[in-house]
């Protein structure tokens, strides 16, 4: 079967900084697959090139067997494909939470305005979101802001969901409820590419995990062979400090 | 752990809140006093100085009050009117010149290059100037078709000085906007224009109200530099009176009007201002 995403010998440096290094991994439709990585590692940078907010320098990007690599691709058009989520709290403060939500459906996809109100009540009902909807961001938690984040990006119904260390930004008693809501979208079966600290998590949810390390994709497997035997020694080391700071 | 439901307040509580009183009262006293103080000096020694008599009745005639306060109010309507063309043709102008000059799009390089050389300009120009190189300069080209009104030209030069200052306090507010908000919005699929409309300018004009309604303030008493032209509004009203009796309590007439129409607009920014900082002090952005 067709992987839902391909990327395939990708490489992409800032400078003479090498940040990706022959990447290559698949997707599969209603998967999930954990990036993990120290900080700087090129998990962040990897998702940017697959919703092209970043060109790759060579190799190439299939989604759904197309190349949004190519030359002439429309990135605008790439992206109504992809949803994404970033580390970084950024709603629109602007725009309450129903605004939010229902602004690429409306401005982008041409969906009418009660018809994006009504998918957005849909999802906010199901994540318990509701009483929020008139709210503006700052009046929410942080962990409601996230969710709200993954709630918008996933209204328009993209085929890839991309998450970018989205509890990072949380504190610990909020990470909870943004996972929580992760895994359903897992149980739904949407397809992701998921980076994150979250080792307990990415054993949970992850269909495949993939391991990087100085832009280098060192292992890519299943979730219990890839972290319970890890078979490079950069692995091992890094999951001996993730042990050391209590997080797996 | 329970709450405590009959709290009383300790003494340590009642001591430290009367002291905050008493400094409270105190520093209302010095206040009063020295306003006095310095109220009282500036009087002696007006009404002791060797012309005090003279400017008395040249410059504080409650007849020449009275008696220009019409006419001085017939030509406010005209700086009324001015102000409000001019400020609509300012916010248009000044958005488009800060949009070019953000846009980061290299085929703009040249509308890029001509806003900042116009903010640049105009910016540097004083309005009394460009007000009168356009009012004398352009009706003296005689061409066809062209208004040859001093009240137009006025304005012209107005919006033409205003839409710099404009432009540049609207670019701040463009490029507070931080950068992740922009790529949220591209990552949802928006284009660059959708990107610029729905989320960078809601917010950047927010923030920028502040000193938006203060170059309007700033406006409102610059619409009287029109006079020069002849146009007659309140300032050329109260010099047409001056000019046959001698007597220049019609400028004053015209400054205590000027200043009774802005003070309304300085507190109502100053309203918007406080109100804007509370929000950003309980967490909110814009």
């Amino acid at each position: 079967m067709q992987p839902v995403l391909d990327l395939q010998n990708v490489r992409k440096s800032f400078g003479s900084d090498v940040v990706l290094d022959d990447v290559s991994l698949q997707v599969a439709e209603h998967g999930v697959t954990v990036l993990i990585g120290a900080s700087g590692s090129g998990k962040s940078t990897l998702l940017r090139c697959i919703n092209l907010l970043e060109d790759v320098d060579d190799g190439r990007v299939f989604l759904d067997g197309e190349d949004i690599s190519a030359v002439g691709a429309d990135p605008d058009a790439v992206r109504r494909r992809i949803g994404t989520v970033f580390q970084q709290l950024n709603l629109f403060p602007h725009l309450s939470v129903l605004n939010n939500i229902t602004l690429a459906p409306r401005k982008v996809h041409g969906v009418e305005k009660a018809v994006a109100e009504a998918r957005a009540e849909e999802l906010l009902k199901r994540f318990n979101l509701w009483h929020k909807a008139t709210e503006y961001p700052d009046r929410l938690s942080g962990g409601q802001q996230q969710r709200v984040a993954i709630v918008r990006a996933i209204a328009t119904n993209p085929r890839l969901l991309l998450l970018d260390e989205v509890t990072s930004a949380l504190d610990p008693v909020l990470v909870a409820e943004v996972l929580e809501l992760v895994a359903e979208l897992r149980h739904d079966g949407m397809t992701m590419v998921v980076a994150t600290h979250e080792m307990g998590f990415a054993r949970k949810v992850a269909d495949q995990v993939g391991f990087l390390h100085q832009g280098v994709l060192f292992e890519i497997g299943e979730a219990e062979a890839v972290i319970a035997d890890p078979k490079t020694q950069e692995l091992r080391d890094f999951l001996n400090a993730v042990r050391g700071a209590g997080r797996l | 752990m329970t709450r405590s439901t009959d709290y009383k307040p300790s003494a340590f509580r009642l001591e430290r809140e009367a002291a905050k009183v008493s400094a409270a009262r105190r520093s209302v006293l010095v206040a009063a006093v020295s306003t006095i103080a310095v109220a009282a000096v500036i009087y002696l020694l007006l009404i002791n100085s060797p012309g005090w008599e003279r400017v008395q009745t040249s410059f504080f005639s409650a007849e020449y009050a009275i008696k220009s306060f019409p006419k001085i109010i017939d030509g406010l309507w005209l700086n009324l009117r001015v102000m409000i063309v001019a400020e609509i043709f300012i916010l248009l102008i000044g958005l488009l010149v800060a949009l070019a000059r953000t846009t980061k799009s290299p085929v703009l390089f040249p509308l890029r290059v001509l806003a900042a050389a116009y903010t640049d300009i105009f910016r540097g120009l004083p309005l009394l100037l460009v007000i009168l190189l356009l009012g004398l300069g352009v009706p003296a080209l005689r061409i066809e078709g062209l208004t040859n009104s001093v009240v137009v030209w006025g304005g012209a030069a107005l919006v033409l000085t205003y839409s710099a200052y404009v432009a540049e306090v609207l670019r701040a507010g463009i490029e507070s906007v931080h950068p992740t908000q922009r790529m949220a919005a591209r990552a949802l699929g928006l284009s660059n224009v959708q990107t610029t409309r729905f989320v960078v300018l809601p917010q950047a004009i927010r923030r920028v109200i502040p000193p938006l309604l203060n170059d309007l303030v700033s406006l409102q008493k610059d619409s009287g530099l029109i006079s020069i032209l002849g146009a007659i509004d309140a300032i050329k009203a109260a010099g047409i009176i001056t000019a046959t009796s001698f007597n220049f309590t019609p400028y004053v007439t015209a400054g205590v009007v000027f200043v009774m129409l802005t003070i309304p607009l300085a507190r109502f920014t100053d309203v918007v201002t406080a109100r804007m900082n509370k929000r950003q002090m309980q967490g909110g952005v814009a």
